[in-house]
This record gives C-alpha cells, sequence and structure tokens, in this order.
C-alpha cells in the first residue's frame, strides 16, 4: 500500500520533521526525531534499493502530475545506491550527535541544529531522488543553505568566514548549474530530465548545448570541490561542528558527483562531454593535481582535520579520475571509491569529533600520546588512515583496484603510476598522526582525558569498520557500482576483469 | 584434518593464538604458554602438510573472493613447504628465547610483542602458501604492518625514526612498484595464480617484460636487495627475538621466497631464460652480496654487523635463482632455510651477550668465551655456517649454488660466491677468534652465560644448524621437487 510512495517519502519525511524540530523547541526531542528520520529513511532507501536491482527504476509523479509535465522521482540503481549512502551515514552520524552537539552547540540552538540538519539531508536526498532538472536545482539549494548555516553554528569564530566563504563559492555554483539547466530549457523546452535526454539526442552540435553542458560542470565542480574550485572546503570542513563536517564530508560532495554523473551519463550523453568537449582533456589532469596537490597540503597542516580535508579533496579527484575514464571499470571505480571514501572518511571525522569532545582541539600538538588516553578512537583513526592509504583488505583499496585496472584498460599506464604513487603521500600524512599519537609523551594537563562516551565511540567504529568489511567483502559495493555504471554507459553488463 | 583444511587453518592459527594472547594479556604465564602451545600447535599443523607434498600433492584452499576473480586462496606447493617450515619451527625456540630476553630486560608492553608476533607468523604462514600473487601481496602487507610495532617497541625517538625507514621503504616500494607490477600483470595476463610455467609467457613484449621483472625484483623491499635494503638495518632498534625471528627468518625470506614465486610461477624460469632483458639481474643481486659484505666489515655494532650480513645472504638467494639452473635454483631455495638456522643462532648469540655482558660493539668482546661458552660456541657454528663451512649447513646450500653456477657457465656468479666466502671469513671469524683466544678486560665485571631460555633457544638452533648439514635429505627433496620439471 505504502511502497508506492517510497520515493516520495524518502524526501518529504525528513523535510516535514525539520519544522517539527522547530516547534517541539527542546534539543533532546529534537535529536531523537531526528534519530528516527535517519533510520527510518535508511529502511526507505534500502528497500527501494533492493526493489531497483532486480527491476526496472521506479517512477513516481508528484501529486499525480504525468511525468514530463509535472516533477518526477526517478529511482534507478545509481541513485538508489546514493540514497542509501546518504541515508546510512546520516542514521550512524545522528547517533554520535547527541554527545557531541551538546558539548559543541549552544544549548539553546540544539534544536534549530537539528531542523538545519534535517534540511540539509533532505536536500542531499532530494538531489539523489528526483528526475528533475530544476527541481535538482531546489534541492541543491536546500542542502547548501543549511550547511552553510550548519557550519555557521562551529564554535570557532572563524567558522562564520568559513561559512561565508562557502556561501559565496556555493552560490557562484548554484548560479552556474541554474544557468546550465536554463539553457537546456531552452533548447529541449523540458525540465524531466529523461525527457531532457531525449530531446538532446542528435543535438550535440548544437553550441546552446555546449555552453549549458560547460556550466553545468563548472558549477557541479565547484561544488563537488575539484581541484581548484576547492578552496571553499578545508575552511568549511576544519571549523563546523564535528558532527557536521563528519555527515558533510562523508555525503555532501559524494551527491554533487553524483549529480555531475547523471547529467554527463544520463542527460547530455558521454559522446557531448568526451567528443564534443574536450572533458577527456581537462578532467584527468584537474583530477591527478587534485591527488597531488590535495595530499601534499594535507602533509603540512597542523589541525588534523584540516588536514583530512585537504585529503578529501586529494581522494575526489580519485572519485573523477575514474569518472573522467569514461570506462566501465573506470565509472565502477569511482562510484565505488564514492561509496567507500564516504565510509573512510566519514569514520575518521568521527573518530576526530571523539577527540574534539575530550581535548576541545584536533591541533597535531594536542594529540600528543592520545593512544594510550584513547585507544578505541585513536586504533579508528589508523584503520581509517591505512584505507585513505589503500592497505589491502581496507576499502580504500578495493577502489584503488579499480582505478588502476581502468587506467591500464585505457592505456594510460603513467596514470597508473600516479595514481599508487599518491597513495604513498598518504602514508605520510597519516603517518605524521600516528608517530604524534604513538609515540609522543601526552601532556600532563591531559591526564584526565578519558575515551569518549561510547554513543560516539560505537558510530565511529560502525563506519571503520564497514570501510574494513567493505575492503573484504565486496560483492555487494563493486555489484552494484558495477550495474549503475553498466547503466549509466548503457552497456550491457560485461564480465570484463 | 584433511590437508586442505589444515593449508586454510595454518594462516589462521597464529591469528586465533594472538587474540587468546591478548585476552590472557594481565597473567603473563598464561600468554606465554599460549605463544608457545599455538607455535607448537602451528608447527604440528605445518609439517602434518609434508608427506602430502612430498608425495606430489599440492592440497589448496580458499577464504574468500575478495574481487571477482581474485580470492585469498591458498595452495602449497614445496618451496612454500619449505618455507612455513622453517618459520614455523624455529618460531617455537624464538618463543623460549623471548620469554628469557623480555622478562630479563623487563621490557613494556609485552602483551602486544607476543600479540604482533603471532601476527607476524600468521601472515609469514600466508605468504608461504599463498595460492595467487595478490593473497601473497595481501599477507606481505600485513607482514609488514605487524611488524611496525615491534621494531617501534621501545616508543623511543631513535625506534620512531627507525620504524619511519622500515615502514616508509616497505610500504614505498610494495604499492610504488609491486602492486603496479601486480596490477599490470592481472591486466596482461587476466590471472594471478601461481602456475608451474608462469602466466606471463606471450602476454607482453620483452621490454615490459623486462620492466615488469624489475618491478617486482624491487617492489619486493623484504628482499633487500640493493639500493632496497636500508630498512633492514634500521629494523635492528628492535628487540633481539624480533631481529632473531622476523629480520632473519620470516620477513626477509618472505621477499626473497617471494622473489623465487615470482621468477619461477609468474615469469616461468624457461620464459626468463630467453628473456634478454632479464639479465641485469645476476649483477644486481651480485653487487649486493660484496658491497653489503663490506659494509658487515666495518660495522662495529654486532647487530648491524649481522643486518649487513643478511642483506648479502638474502642477495645469494636471488643471485642463485637468476642463474636459471636447475642445481642453482634448489641451492637457492636450500638456502632459505640453511641461512635461517644459522642467522637465528648468531642473533641468539648476540641476544644473549647483550642480555649477560650488556655488550653491543663487536670490538667489547674480546675474551667473552671464557665466560660464555656455550654462546660463543653457537655463535662460532653461526659463523662457520654464514661462510659455508662444514658441519655447518651453510655448506651444503652453497655447494648447490656454486655448482649449478660452474653447469651453467656464469664465472661471475661464481666469482661473486668465491670473494663473498672470503669476506664473510673476515667479518665473522676474528670474532669468534677474538672471543676465545685473547684474554678479556681484567677491569670488567663477572658474568656468566644469559637465563636458561636463552641458553636453551641458541643451544637449540645452534644443534639444527649442524643437525641440518648432516641430514639436509628434507629439505633437498623439497628443493629438488621444485626444480624436478627444469631437468
Amino acid at each position: 500500500m505504502i511502497t508506492p510512495h517510497l520515493p516520495v517519502l524518502q524526501v518529504v519525511l525528513p523535510l516535514l520533521a525539520a519544522p517539527v524540530c522547530v516547534l517541539l523547541r527542546n534539543g533532546r526531542l529534537a535529536w531523537l526525531l531526528a534519530l528516527v528520520v535517519g533510520w527510518v529513511s535508511l529502511l526507505i532507501a534500502v528497500l527501494l534499493l533492493v526493489r531497483v536491482l532486480d527491476g526496472p527504476p521506479l517512477s513516481y509523479a508528484i501529486g499525480g502530475w504525468a511525468p514530463p509535465w509535472g516533477i518526477e522521482y526517478r529511482i534507478d540503481r545509481l541513485n538508489a545506491f546514493l540514497l542509501v549512502i546518504v541515508a546510512t551515514i546520516d542514521a550512524v552520524v545522528l547517533v554520535y550527535a547527541r554527545a557531541s552537539v551538546e558539548r559543541e552547540i549552544d544549548p539553546d540552538r540544539v534544536y534549530l541544529f537539528y531542523a538545519a540538519f534535517l534540511l540539509c539531508f533532505t536536500g542531499l536526498l532530494g538531489i539523489a531522488a528526483t528526475g528533475d532538472a530544476f527541481n535538482l536545482f531546489v534541492f541543491l539549494e536546500i542542502s547548501s543553505l543549511s550547511s552553510y548555516a550548519l557550519i555557521a553554528m562551529g564554535r570557532d569564530r572563524r567558522a562564520l568566514t568559513a561559512a561565508y566563504q562557502y556561501l559565496i563559492m556555493g552560490t557562484i555554483g548554484a548560479t552556474f548549474i541554474l544557468i546550465g539547466v536554463g539553457l537546456a530549457y531552452m533548447v529541449t523546452g523540458t525540465l524531466n530530465m529523461a525527457d531532457m535526454a531525449d530531446r538532446l539526442v542528435g543535438l550535440t552540435g548544437n553550441r546552446t548545448v555546449r555552453v549549458a553542458f560547460a556550466f553545468l560542470t563548472v558549477g557541479l565542480s565547484l561544488k563537488l570541490a575539484l581541484f581548484p574550485l576547492h578552496l571553499w572546503l578545508p575552511n568549511a570542513y576544519a571549523y563546523a561542528p564535528s558532527t557536521v563536517t563528519a555527515f558533510l564530508a562523508a555525503t555532501a560532495t559524494k551527491v554533487s558527483v553524483y549529480a555531475l554523473l547523471r547529467f554527463t551519463f544520463s542527460i547530455f550523453g558521454a559522446d557531448v562531454a568526451f567528443e564534443v568537449l574536450p572533458l577527456d582533456l581537462i578532467l584527468p589532469p584537474l583530477a591527478i593535481l587534485a591527488m597531488f596537490v590535495g595530499s601534499l597540503v594535507a602533509i603540512f597542516q597542523d589541525d588534523v582535520k584540516r588536514m583530512l580535508a585537504y585529503s578529501s579533496v586529494a581522494q575526489i579527484g580519485y572519485i573523477v579520475l575514474g569518472i573522467s575514464f569514461a570506462s566501465l571499470d573506470g565509472l565502477t571505480a569511482g562510484i565505488v571509491h564514492l561509496f567507500n571514501h564516504a565510509l573512510t572518511k566519514g569514520g575518521l571525522f568521527l573518530a576526530l569529533g571523539c577527540v574534539f569532545y575530550r581535548l576541545g582541539s584536533v591541533r597535531l600538538k594536542d594529540m600528543r600520546g592520545l593512544g594510550q588516553r584513547m585507544p578505541l578512537a585513536m586504533a579508528a583513526f589508523v584503520v581509517g588512515g591505512l584505507g585513505l592509504i589503500g592497505v589491502p583488505l581496507t576499502a580504500g583499496f578495493v577502489s584503488k583496484w579499480y582505478l588502476v585496472v581502468a587506467a591500464l584498460g585505457n592505456g594510460w599506464w603513467p596514470v597508473a603510476v600516479l595514481v599508487l604513487a599518491s597513495s604513498l603521500l598518504a602514508l605520510v600524512y597519516v603517518w605524521r598522526v600516528v608517530e604524534v599519537v604513538y609515540f609522543q609523551p601526552a601532556p600532563r594537563e591531559h591526564s584526565e582525558v578519558r575515551e569518549a562516551p561510547l554513543s560516539m565511540v560505537l558510530p565511529t567504529w560502525l563506519l571503520i569498520g564497514a570501510s574494513v568489511y567493505f575492503g573484504v567483502d565486496t560483492s555487494v559495493t563493486v555489484g552494484v557500482a558495477r550495474s549503475a555504471a553498466a547503466f549509466l554507459l548503457q552497456a550491457p553488463l560485461g564480465a570484463g576483469p | 584434518m584433511s590437508p586442505e583444511t589444515t593449508v586454510a587453518a595454518a594462516p589462521l592459527l597464529p591469528l586465533v593464538g594472538a587474540v587468546l594472547i591478548w585476552l590472557a594479556g594481565r597473567r603473563p604465564n598464561l600468554r606465554e604458554g599460549v605463544t608457545l602451545v599455538t607455535a607448537g600447535l602451528l608447527f604440528l599443523a605445518v609439517a602434518s602438510l609434508l608427506p602430502t607434498v612430498l608425495a606430489g600433492g599440492r592440497p589448496a584452499a580458499v577464504w574468500l573472493e575478495l574481487l571477482p576473480g581474485l580470492a585469498i586462496a591458498f595452495r602449497v606447493e614445496p618451496l612454500g613447504m619449505l618455507f612455513a617450515l622453517v618459520a614455523s619451527l624455529l618460531w617455537i625456540p624464538n618463543s623460549v628465547y623471548s620469554i628469557g630476553y623480555m622478562r630479563a630486560h623487563r621490557e613494556a608492553h609485552q602483551t602486544r610483542f607476543y600479540v604482533c608476533f603471532a601476527v607476524a607468523l600468521g601472515s609469514t604462514m600466508g605468504i608461504a602458501f599463498a595460492g595467487n600473487m595478490f593473497t601473497l601481496f595481501v599477507f606481505y602487507e600485513a607482514l609488514t604492518l605487524s611488524t611496525y610495532p615491534l621494531v617501534t617497541h621501545s616508543g623511543k625517538p631513535d625506534a620512531v625514526r627507525a620504524g619511519r625507514t622500515y615502514l616508509g621503504i616497505l610500504l614505498s616500494t610494495s604499492i610504488g612498484l609491486q602492486l603496479l607490477a601486480i596490477l599490470s600483470t592481472w591486466w596482461a595476463s587476466g590471472t594471478l595464480d601461481f602456475v608451474d610455467d608462469g602466466i606471463l609467457a606471450g602476454t607482453v613484449g620483452d621490454g615490459t617484460m623486462g620492466l615488469l621483472l624489475a618491478l617486482y625484483v624491487f617492489g619486493i623491499g623484504k628482499a633487500a636487495l640493493m639500493p632496497i635494503h636500508r630498512w633492514l638495518p634500521a629494523a635492528m632498534v628492535a628487540p633481539v627475538p624480533v631481529s632473531a625471528l622476523l629480520h632473519a627468518v620470516a620477513v626477509v625470506k618472505a621477499g626473497v621466497f617471494t622473489v623465487l614465486k615470482v621468477m619461477i610461477y609468474v615469469f616461468g624460469i624457461d620464459t626468463l631464460r630467453e628473456l634478454a632483458e632479464g639479465a641485469w639481474l645476476p649483477y644486481v643481486a651480485g653487487a649486493t652480496v660484496i658491497l653489503a659484505s663490506l659494509i658487515a666489515l666495518r660495522q662495529d655494532n654486532l647487530k648491524l654487523r649481522l643486518a649487513y650480513s643478511t642483506v648479502s645472504q638474502l642477495a645469494y638467494v636471488v643471485l642463485a635463482a637468476a642463474v636459471l639452473n636447475p642445481l642453482a635454483i634448489a641451492g637457492a631455495a636450500f638456502h632459505i632455510a640453511a641461512h635461517a638456522f644459522g642467522k637465528i643462532t648468531l642473533f641468539f648469540a648476540a641476544g644473549a651477550i647483550y642480555t649477560a655482558a650488556h655488550k653491543t660493539a663487536v670490538s667489547e668482546l674480546a675474551g667473552i668465551g671464557r665466560r660464555m661458552p656455550w654462546t660463543m660456541a653457537a655463535f662460532a657454528i653461526g659463523s662457520l655456517s654464514m661462510v659455508g663451512v662444514p658441519p655447518a649447513v651453510g655448506f651444503v646450500s652453497k655447494w648447490y649454488m656454486l655448482r649449478g653456477a660452474v653447469e651453467a657457465g656464469q664465472l661471475f656468479v661464481v666469482a661473486v660466491i668465491v670473494l663473498s666466502t672470503l669476506l664473510n671469513a673476515a667479518y665473522f671469524l676474528p670474532i669468534v677468534y677474538d672471543a676465545f683466544f685473547k684474554p678479556p678486560n681484567p677491569a670488567e665485571s663477572t658474568h656468566g652465560e644469559a637465563p636458561l631460555p636463552i641458553l636453551l633457544a641458541l643451544v637449540a638452533s645452534a644443534a639444527g644448524t649442524v643437525l641440518l648439514f648432516g641430514f639436509p635429505d628434507l629439505p633437498l627433496d623439497l628443493a629438488r621437487q621444485l626444480t624436478a620439471r627444469l631437468e
């Protein structure tokens, strides 16, 4: 009975819960509501994924207005997978949030925090679920505006400038996207993605189409923080509250990557992107630069949160690199890494949140000797760090394996060498932290520091544990990613290496 | 248990042991008991596979499929059997030794020490029994990571710095070079299984093949071919039992073992024979043999001298294998066992000296043979094995390597072996001579032998070094089975 409405429930549920949070005016109740909504959303997302994996895409007409006139929600393998990623991270992070948010946000603003958090969650789910180009822009704005507010809630006053910086950059990106959508609408007269894709067939030479696609690519690259459009990211991640950083790092950029995938492969078609426009010449160098510049800058950070933020810039490079191959293996690598990195980086930021909870700082010099004081959180950090390096039996290894195989498959062996070489930079920045945490004596004033509460350590280990689990059992992640990649390329499911 | 079950269980056994050791952490006697029992069980498990393998069986097992077509899978062949036997057998005396050493020095974090040790042995079993290059790589990395806390055990700044070198070199070569080679192999041949005649023949051009060989040989940093050898002297900051079993046996032998596996089962000996682009290999190995010996000659720190001797002895294995002649390859395989017994004895003796006399420098050892006769007798046997003189087992492997090189007409290899024998004698025999025939410094405090567990372990390994000279049949049979197809 309720099953046909799952696509819309996925988005509407958190959207309605957000104003309820404001009405509750109570931090604890607001948290409880957000938590319940988060887990129900996860359930819905899993149900949707199960349904589309062995069936055709689901279509849902909002308000009964049939597409292409009304707004359509369209769930296929790719965005169902993404919905699961976003909902999983949200559900886990919310368990963690209670203790962390109480420590980091003013008590009288906690209910507002959860309202904004739910809106951000709504926006990210909406971007993934919608089949309407303009609706996608709307959700993008919902998630962006709420994330500006969330970042600005950080205790550090620099959070305000970080949020402001993100606001400016994000708005420019959103404007570019809006212009792109508008131009596409001008040519096709439709905003429905599927319909737009049909009408764009044969228009590859049209200059308006090319300009539309160019605007969309630049706008989305800004939102997903592709080098050199990443400048908003380090500050935003470093000064936002721990919960927000973990949530945004694991989901926001990933959703933007999804939007790029959607516009590139499902709507405009790979031939516009890679033949008419030289995306295959533009994206790989930028992705490789991101890998190296991000990692190199990460090595020199003293604030570990900032270090991980720059590491994110590098990891986004891997994802974009995989996509830019435009091959089955490459897309599989990109999509798998989207998932694996969400788990790993989410877990790492949660581990840092545990540190911040106890120390009020995540600077390297304050974390001396923490390995003895907070063994569980620090062990999680090490395991997550190994995932960033791409050590076997972590999820990061699986992504890198596919990425290098894809590079070799394209005959780009120098790129394969660069991917592996950049992993070694991750080794350097991760081990800098390991040495400080395990081998330097703890300062005397930290003798009271203990492990963070279980409600924080457990979610941290849940994500880190998952990142190890999916490094060992890859049938689900690689299977779904491969199936989504094949769907994007509309190639039959090959049995390639 | 069927051989298949045993194969699957062997790498797991030390890991289970590690968990139990961790649980018994608060009760040292129970904890050490678990270590000893695990070591004993592991050896029995490995030894139980021997009849099957000697009869020509190749028991195999699969843990799980990690990526489509790529499984963590095991298949026991003669070389892996030999390596597993040596490592698991020597773990027993080494555990006895560890107990004596760690308690005598009142080391901290002993539970962590024994846990990591067990994990390292589990990884070693995984390497020895690996059925494909992918499995081998996974356990190779696990071995690197599990030995890192052992190298940095003391936590002092010099240990941390050494740990950085250790991890930096081993991980960067394995990820940057070896993984690239593995991925290229996978991409070119579509499989990573160890197959008797190799999997690369006919898949890539000769130039690429030569490049791949270089990526493998230098990517397998644990084999310590120059210039990828710096991590091994660095690892000497670790407690002596770690240097003894891991950095004289398990870790370094895992390196040369992997090189042999790659040469035999990935490239194929016949393929390598026809590969002109692979001709540089004996020269690199030969240069390492000689250079490392020359450096060893100049080391006054006993452990460092032993470490450079290890670098040189490891290069023997690669050098002999690069002759690509059945006798020499058999010699190379045998040398894995022969060097293990000799070198662990030397490290045991060095640790005994450090424990009883607190001496680490070669120049301080005059007359010590009178105070520690057992220890220095064992040291003498170990030294003879390094030089390759009867009645020590080092002679047997050297004999095979030399015969192989002569038969193949490789004069360069013959010259390297002869020259390095002289060098070995030059840096080991003076130590023995000084210990027994020079008068001790009368001003020094008197001391006796090291604690009993230490003594027991070093006598056992020294006895093994001699016994293996008298009864080399078992390892030789395994080595000859490895090369039977080539003759």
